[in-house]
């Protein structure tokens, strides 16, 4: 077992007042990392899908997963790390830039098929997507170039292939019904 | 049919079928207050702190079962209620609690007596909610009740703003519960009850260690089944004490810090431990990467966030114990261990916790055994924390099921008066001893004044050391008796106290008076106090130091042993 790793986890969770800090209240008491975490609405109604990376080794993770459960506004818990899942993160960077060093940005840009979506006089603002090891690998590249701010969503995910059917709570048709 | 939020609240208590309600108006809870004598089948107890309101909610659920309820005005009222709930939800108790809020549109404001409790209870609820219009209210109620009371217990809190409570609706009576975040109901899995089963038909040395899942789930008929039927030694955690019988032949004590040096031997020389509604506390295991490293593991519990919290398990079993119990009983064949039981007699043999030094001082320890004595192991004891709390779980001797109440994971000083008439309110025949240490009594006392208003039984028995005694206890011991802030030299004379309470008050100070005063308060027809003047220096034994082993283990020096 390694010491330390990132899990991702994913939640389905009610979209009401509080559960945010619910949530957030039970890693910081339990002592738990978050590295990355991104909300936002589900394909229900007044559900929300949340995604958590979290650091730690695998007993860590699955009280991590017992404890969100806990949660009476958490519906659906899962510890997609092991399995075959689709991972992304959305990144701005204003990295600094002249004359001189606005092709090679340009060309590194390419590589990662980010997009430049502004351009001032000495800055670039650059967009990518992809997963957080690639994010991090572009962050790391146009830092020789001097990078400004750095905002990132954190990572989202989902299993890839049919076995989200699996997936759904049984327990609430009213999400069945709404996804078909 | 139009009512009135406030109404709507009373009416929903009853209907789960609650009938008592303990706690204290103000501003943002008055219109609900203001409803109650519409509804004279909810009886409300006005205590004279909100802490004794949710800590006698507590003693009320233990009793009952069935969710305590306490109310309490918005701001203070609402703070004050803080340590009962935490000491709720550490040792699974359901309560509900209604506090008032600010108006709903002052909220977030500063308006006075605001306080965001929904806040600040966040981590010590189950659950809880802010109800912001009245048609939501009979579902919250329904829901606290559901959530309260199934799966593991806890306190569940319910925020009503004092408009909301004024609000007119159309009433309708809940339908159905939709929480598809909440499912607390396992079954137990078939397959894990039958490896569990074998682990046990294979096991020479196993033992059963029996929490305060089993009288929650009320399985004391299926854990005797088990023990008979397999002669498994049963040893309890300290909530899970009055859970077997205490005069029975498998009785085996309790273990850990203060528990019977026998209890945690036989733990660490048994080949499988039996886990039943129980965590594996850090009072239990000490040190827990050297906890019964002789023995696999059987843990059953419906939590499933407790399993392999604290100790790896190889049998897991996520369900509620009696009727896990009761399925696995019947895969479970008939044993005798005789070698292992023999162990077990020797163990108790050598390493005699329960025995009481010779002396002609008055030990509190002594008090506590001529209690169970004069009461034959048939009253509800309820406890602070300290010594006196230790010496109440060790030497009283429990015959009946869900008769000892004491605030275990919270170690919640004062538990010891409102919790005591919380049980009394629940069982008014019962004889209910409070065994208080004259510190805690300080914290709570003032709801002698709510046990003689409702002219509550309760008896009262202080060890009165003079002391924080545990605390001293650790002073000495850990500290070469650096006794800092430690001595009460100034504590009240708690008979005349009593009196001044209209509550008869006994003092002793010798050992011979002990059997006498104590039949004195149980011929008296009301409440009592017992003020016993004891030992003052008085140690608990045997002590494991936190985060220990078995092995480390302090038992009673034979020079304090002698003292005469
Ligand atoms: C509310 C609260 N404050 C402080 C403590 C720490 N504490 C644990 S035991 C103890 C001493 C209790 O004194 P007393 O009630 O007289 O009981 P004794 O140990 O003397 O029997 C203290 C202060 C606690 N458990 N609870
Ligand atoms: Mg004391």
């Amino acid at each position: 077992m390694k010491s330390s790793e990132k899990h991702t986890i994913t939640a389905l969770v009610e979209d009401r007042a509080g559960v945010l800090n619910r949530i957030s209240s039970m890693f910081r008491r339990r002592g738990y990392n978050i590295s990355s975490l991104a909300v936002g609405k589900s394909e229900s109604p007044g559900l929300s899908r949340m995604t958590f990376v979290v650091d730690g080794d695998a007993k860590t993770v699955e009280m991590v997963v017992k404890n969100l459960h806990k949660l009476v506004e958490v519906i659906k818990v899962s510890d997609i790390s092991e399995e075959n899942a689709v991972s992304r993160e959305l990144a701005l960077i204003r990295v600094k830039c002249d004359v001189a060093s606005r092709s090679e940005i340009m060309q590194i840009v390419d590589i990662f098929r980010a997009k430049i979506v502004d351009v001032s006089q000495d800055t670039l603002i650059v967009e990518v997507t992809g997963n957080e090891d690639k994010v991090n690998s572009l962050v790391d590249l146009l830092g020789s170039f001097g990078v400004f701010e750095v905002m990132r969503t954190g990572t989202v995910a989902m299993s890839r292939g049919t076995s989200f059917e699996q997936d759904k709570p049984v327990s609430n048709p009213r999400i069945l019904e709404n996804a078909s | 049919m139009i009512k009135k939020g406030s109404q709507i609240v009373c009416e929903s208590l009853l209907r789960e079928g609650c009938n008592v309600v303990f706690g204290i108006p103000g501003g943002a809870i008055l219109p609900l207050y203001q409803a109650l004598p519409e509804y004279p089948e909810l009886r409300h107890i006005l205590t004279r702190h909100e802490q004794g309101a949710s800590l006698a909610a507590d003693g009320y659920a233990r009793v009952t079962g069935k969710p305590g309820v306490a109310f309490a005005t918005s701001g203070p009222g609402a703070t004050n209620l803080v340590t009962g709930i935490a000491s709720a939800q550490m040792d699974s108790v359901p309560l509900v609690i209604v506090t008032g809020q600010v108006n709903s549109w002052t909220i977030g404001s500063d308006a006075f007596q605001e306080t965001d409790i929904t806040g600040i209870t966040l981590p010590i609820t189950k659950h809880n909610f802010l109800v912001m219009d009245a048609s939501e209210i009979a579902t919250s109620i329904k829901e606290a009740f559901y959530i309260a009371n199934s799966g593991r217990p806890g306190p569940v809190l319910v925020d009503i703003p004092r408009d909301v409570f004024m609000q007119e609706v159309e009433y309708e009576e809940p339908g159905e519960l939709n929480l598809p975040g909440y499912s607390p109901n396992f079954s137990g899995h078939s397959g894990q009850i039958r490896k569990a089963a074998n682990l046990i038909n294979k096991s020479e040395k196993p033992v059963i260690v029996a929490g305060h899942g089993v009288i929650i789930s009320k399985a004391y008929d299926e854990l005797k089944a088990l023990a008979e039927k397999a002669q498994i030694p049963v040893i309890t955690t300290l909530l899970g004490i009055s859970c077997f019988p205490e005069d029975h032949v498998l009785w085996t004590g309790w273990p850990g810090m203060h528990g019977m040096a026998y209890s945690s031997f036989a733990i660490e020389e048994a080949d499988l431990i039996i886990a039943l509604g129980m965590r594996f506390d850090d009072r239990i295991t000490g040190n827990p990467s050297k906890f019964a490293l002789n023995s696999k593991k059987i843990h059953i519990d419906v939590d499933p966030s407790e399993i392999g919290k604290n100790i790896a398990v190889d049998v897991p079993i996520v369900g509620d114990v009696k009727e896990v119990l009761s399925r696995m009983n019947n895969h479970v064949v008939d044993a005798t261990h005789p070698s292992w039981l023999k162990r077990i007699d020797v163990l108790k043999e050598d390493h005699p916790s329960l025995d009481i030094p010779e002396t002609s001082k008055l030990l509190a320890r002594q008090v506590v055994r001529d209690i169970s004595d004069e009461t034959k192991g048939d009253a509800t004891i309820v406890t602070g924390v300290g010594q006196h709390q230790m010496w109440a779980a060790q030497h009283y001797r429990f015959k009946k099921p869900c008769t000892f109440l004491t605030s275990g994971g919270s170690g919640t000083m004062g538990y010891e008066v409102p919790a005591a008439m919380g049980a009394q309110v629940a069982d008014p025949e019962s004889t209910v001893w409070s065994i208080a240490g004259d510190g805690g009594f300080q914290m709570t006392l003032c709801e002698l004044a709510t046990i003689a208003e409702n002219k509550l039984p309760v008896k009262f028995a202080i060890l009165n050391n003079g002391f924080l005694g545990m605390v001293r206890q650790w002073q000495e011991i850990f500290f070469d008796s650096s006794y800092v802030s430690t001595a009460y030299t100034g504590n009240p004379d708690f008979v005349r106290l009593a009196e001044a309470y209209g509550i008869k008050g006994i003092r002793v100070t010798d050992k011979t008076q002990v059997k006498t005063a104590i039949a004195e308060a149980m011929d008296h027809d009301g409440p009592v106090l017992v003020d016993f003047i004891v030992e003052q220096e008085e140690n608990v034994y045997p002590m494991i130091p936190s985060g220990m082993t078995v092995f480390d283990m302090i038992e009673e020096p034979v020079s304090e042993k002698v003292t005469t």
